[in-house]
C-alpha cells in the first residue's frame, strides 16, 4: 500500500488533479454544447494520464508510465476525435431539450457529490494524510458515478449519453490510479482496448439510429415501452 | 483430457464465426453453425463430468478455471446454443435477409463464444471483460432486423447495460483494494484470492463493493427495476436470438452474482449480501408477474417471462444452503431448455401470423397441429405447473426458503407464483381456444423441419427432467454449493 508512505507534497499533487477531473465533469454538466462536453472529456483524460504518471513515478510503479501514455493516447486522442466525427455527421451541435436546465443539474451535482463524500468516509479507516487521499479518491469514484448517470437521465442526444458512460468509467479510471496502482497491466490495458471498441459500437449504432429511427433523441425513442 | 474438451468447446464457435464471415455463403455458415454447436453440446457434457470426477482445472497462469459451477453454466449455455441454432436454420431464412446470413451466423457463434468465455474466467476484472464483450456483439443481432423498433432496442439495451455493468467494474475495484491490505499491492484477482481476503476486509467497504458488483451484474440478469433493457431487447431480436439472450446471457450473468456470493461467504457481509440478493429477486418476481398480466405482445411476454425466472433463480441463490443453490442450478436448467422453446413457438406464431400481437393470433392449434400442442404444454410448464420440470425446481427453492430466515419472501413468491399462472395461461387460453369472428389467415411458411426439430428437442428434456430428478445431478449440485458456500478454492 504505496499510500501509507505518502508526504504531503504528493498527497496534494494527487488530489490537485483529481479535483480537477471532477470540475470538468462539471464542465460538461453545466454546457449545452456538444463540443464542450468533448474538449472537457479530452482534458479529463490528460489529468488521469497525468495523475498515472504521478502515481507511477512517487509510487515507483514504472508500468504506470505506459498506462499514462495508452491513456493520453486513447483517451485523450482517439476518443475525442472518433466523438468528434459523431458529432459532425449528425449536424447537431448542442443539447436542445434537457430535462433539467444546465444551472439546476449543477446544483444537484454538488449534492451527489457531497453524498459521495458520506459514503467514502464511510467505506475507510485509514489514518491521515494517506486516509485523506484516500477519501478523496473514493469520494470522486463515486461522485464521477452519480454525475455520469445524472448526465445519461437528463440528457437526450445520443452523443451525450456516450459521453456520459464515458465520465462513468473515468470515475473509476481515475480512482483506481490511486487506490491499486498495482493492479496487473493486463487488465487495465484490455479495459482501454474495451472502451474503445465500445466507442466504436456507439459510432455504428449511432448511424443505424438515424437511418432507421430517424432520430437520435432518446426522447423521441419511445415506440417501446410497457 | 479437460484441456482439450476445453480446446473444442471454444475452437467450435471460433472455427463457426470466422467461416461464417470468411465464406461469405449462407448455407455454409449455417450448417456451420449447426455442426460446431452440436460439438459444444456433446463436449460441455463431457466436460462438467470430467469436472466432477476430477476436481477443478487452472490453466494459463491461473486466469483460465474449469470448476464444476463453470461447467454446468457452460452446459445450459451449450444448449440454447445448439437449439437455437438449429432453429435459426430455418427461421432466418425467413428474413429475406439472405446476403447478410453470413454476418448473422458470425455474430451469433461470437456470441455464443465469448459467453462461454465468461464462464471459465478465473479473474474477477477478466470475467467482467468477457461479460461486456458479450453485450458488444449481441448489440448487433438484437438490431440486426433493422427495424426503427428493433433499432432502438439495440440502442437502448447498450447504454442501460453498459451503464450497469459499469458498476459492476466499480464494485470489482474496490473488491480489489480491499484485498490489496491482505495480500499486498500486486495480486492476481482470483476468486479464491477475493475470497481469501475478504473476511479481513474492513466490512463497510466489502459491503458497498457487494451490492456496486450485485447492482452492475443484476443489470445484466435483467434482474428489477434494472430490467428495463430486456423486454425490448428479447422481443425485438429475430426468435433465436431471443433464445439465447433469455436461456444463455442471463445464465452467464447469474453466475457473477453467484460467484460473488462465493467471494463474501463467510463474512460478515454474507448475511447482508444474501438478503440483497433475495430482495432483487421478489422484486423482479413481483415486477415481472404483473407485467404478464397486462402483457399484449408475445415476445414481450415471453421477456417478463425471463425476468421472472431470473428473479426466482435469484431467490434460490439468496435462500442458499444446499437446497437453495441447487434448486437455482436446476431452475437454470429448466429454464434454458423451456424458454427456447416458448421463443421458437413464439417466433413460429409471429412469422405466420405476421404480428406480434396476441390478439392477432388465434385459433394456433389449427395452423400449427403439433408445434402448437408443445408450444402450450412449454407454457403450462414455464407457469410452474407438473409435471414439468420447473414445478420441481420452483418447488425445491421454495423448500430452501421455508427452511432458511426468508419466509416473508417465501410467501410472496407462493402468491405471485398464481398470479403468474393465471396472467400466462389466460394469454394461451384466448390464442387457443377464443372464438374470432374474423379469423385470422396465417402463412404456411417453409422450413417447419428445421423449426420443429428444436422445439421437440426441448420439451422432451423438460418433460423428463420433471418427473425424474437424476441422482448425477443432484451429485453434481452439492459439489458445487460446497464450491460457492466454501468459496472458490
Amino acid at each position: 500500500m504505496f499510500l501509507a508512505h505518502v508526504n504531503s507534497l504528493q498527497a496534494s499533487i494527487f488530489s490537485s488533479l483529481a479535483i480537477l477531473s471532477l470540475l470538468l465533469a462539471f464542465v460538461m454538466l453545466g454546457s449545452h454544447w456538444l463540443r464542450n462536453y468533448v474538449y472537457a472529456f479530452a482534458a479529463e483524460s490528460w489529468l488521469i494520464a497525468g495523475l498515472s504518471a504521478a502515481v507511477g513515478y512517487f509510487g515507483g510503479y514504472p508500468e504506470l508510465y505506459a498506462i499514462a501514455f495508452l491513456t493520453a493516447i486513447f483517451r485523450g486522442l482517439v476518443l475525442p476525435y472518433l466523438l468528434m466525427r459523431i458529432i459532425d455527421r449528425l449536424h447537431v451541435k448542442r443539447e436542445a431539450h434537457a430535462i433539467l436546465q444546465p444551472s439546476s443539474s449543477l446544483v444537484v451535482g454538488a449534492l451527489l457529490v457531497m453524498f459521495a463524500f458520506v459514503i467514502a468516509n464511510h467505506m475507510n479507516r485509514q489514518a491521515p494524510p494517506a486516509g485523506y487521499v484516500v477519501v478523496l479518491a473514493l469520494t470522486i469514484m463515486i461522485s464521477m458515478k452519480f454525475l455520469g448517470f445524472l448526465m445519461l437521465s437528463v440528457r437526450n442526444e445520443a452523443v451525450s449519453q456516450i459521453l456520459a458512460l464515458l465520465v462513468l468509467e473515468n470515475g473509476i479510471f481515475l480512482g483506481s490510479q490511486i487506490l491499486v496502482p498495482g493492479m496487473p497491466m493486463l487488465i487495465e490495458i484490455v479495459i482501454l482496448f474495451d472502451l474503445l471498441i465500445v466507442v466504436a459500437c456507439f459510432g455504428m449504432l449511432v448511424r443505424f439510429l438515424l437511418v432507421h429511427a430517424g432520430t437520435t433523441s432518446s426522447r423521441e425513442l419511445k415506440r417501446l415501452v410497457g | 483430457m479437460v484441456q482439450d474438451l476445453v480446446i473444442i468447446l471454444f475452437g467450435a464457435p471460433l472455427a463457426a464465426a470466422l467461416l461464417s464471415f470468411g465464406s461469405r455463403h449462407s448455407r455454409t455458415a449455417e450448417y456451420g453453425t449447426v455442426v460446431a454447436a452440436s460439438a459444444d453440446f456433446v463436449v460441455s457434457i463431457l466436460l462438467l463430468v470430467a469436472t466432477l470426477r476430477h476436481g477443478s482445472t487452472l490453466w494459463w497462469r491461473a486466469y483460465i478455471q474449469i470448476d464444476a459451477l463453470g461447467a454446468w453454466v457452460i452446459l445450459c449455455i451449450s444448449i440454447v446454443y445448439a437449439l437455437s441454432s438449429i432453429y435459426a436454420v430455418g427461421y432466418m431464412r425467413l428474413l429475406d435477409e439472405e446476403e447478410r446470413l453470413p454476418l448473422f451466423y458470425g455474430l451469433f457463434s461470437g456470441f455464443a463464444f465469448t459467453m462461454l468465455a465468461a464462464c471459465v474466467m478465473n479473474n474477477a476484472g477478466v470475467f467482467w471483460i468477457a461479460i461486456e464483450l458479450t453485450t458488444l456483439i449481441s448489440t448487433f443481432l438484437v438490431g440486426f432486423e433493422r427495424e426503427a423498433e428493433s433499432t432502438e432496442a439495440a440502442w437502448k439495451y447498450i447504454v442501460v447495460v453498459s451503464s450497469g455493468i459499469s458498476l459492476a467494474l466499480l464494485g470489482t475495484v474496490l473488491f480489489y483494494w480491499g484485498g490489496s491490505f491482505v495480500l499486498g499491492p500486486t495480486y492476481a484477482m482470483t476468486w479464491a484470492a477475493l475470497h481469501h481476503s475478504a473476511s479481513q476486509v474492513y466490512p463497510p467497504l466489502l459491503t458497498v463493493s457487494f451490492l456496486l458488483v450485485l447492482v452492475g451484474y443484476g443489470t445484466k440478469a435483467g434482474l428489477a427495476p434494472m430490467h428495463t433493457w430486456l423486454p425490448d431487447a428479447h422481443s425485438e431480436s429475430p426468435a433465436p436470438v431471443s433464445a439465447m439472450l433469455s436461456g444463455a446471457l442471463l445464465n452467464a450473468s447469474m453466475l457473477g452474482i453467484a460467484r460473488f456470493l462465493g467471494v463474501v461467504s463467510g463474512t460478515s457481509t454474507s448475511r447482508l449480501a444474501h438478503t440483497a440478493v433475495v430482495c432483487f429477486g421478489i422484486f423482479s418476481f413481483v415486477i415481472a408477474s404483473l407485467f404478464i398480466v397486462r402483457q399484449t405482445g408475445i415476445k414481450r411476454l415471453m421477456a417478463y417471462s425471463s425476468v421472472e425466472h431470473i428473479g426466482v433463480q435469484a431467490l434460490g441463490l439468496g435462500f442458499g444452503g444446499v437446497l437453495g443453490i441447487a434448486g437455482a442450478l436446476y431452475h437454470m436448467l429448466n429454464h434454458s431448455l423451456n424458454k427456447s422453446l416458448m421463443f421458437f413457438g413464439a417466433g413460429n406464431a409471429m412469422r405466420a401470423y405476421g404480428s406480434k400481437e396476441i390478439t392477432d393470433i388465434r385459433d394456433v392449434l389449427r395452423t400449427f397441429p403439433v408445434t402448437g400442442i408443445l408450444w402450450l404444454l412449454g407454457a403450462v410448464g414455464i407457469a410452474g405447473a407438473p409435471p414439468f420440470a420447473l414445478f420441481l425446481s420452483e418447488f425445491t427453492i421454495l423448500r430452501a426458503g421455508i427452511a432458511g430466515p426468508y419466509r416473508w419472501a417465501v410467501v410472496l413468491f407462493v402468491i405471485f407464483l398464481v398470479v403468474v399462472f393465471i396472467g400466462f395461461l389466460s394469454h394461451f387460453r384466448a390464442m387457443y381456444f377464443d372464438e374470432t369472428e374474423n379469423p385470422p389467415m396465417p402463412q404456411v411458411l417453409p422450413g417447419l423441419v428445421w423449426r420443429a426439430l428444436p422445439m421437440w428437442l426441448s420439451f422432451l428434456p423438460v418433460l423428463v427432467l420433471g418427473l425424474w430428478w437424476p441422482h448425477v445431478l443432484w451429485n453434481a449440485f452439492t459439489t458445487i454449493s460446497a464450491e460457492i458456500m466454501g468459496g472458490a478454492r
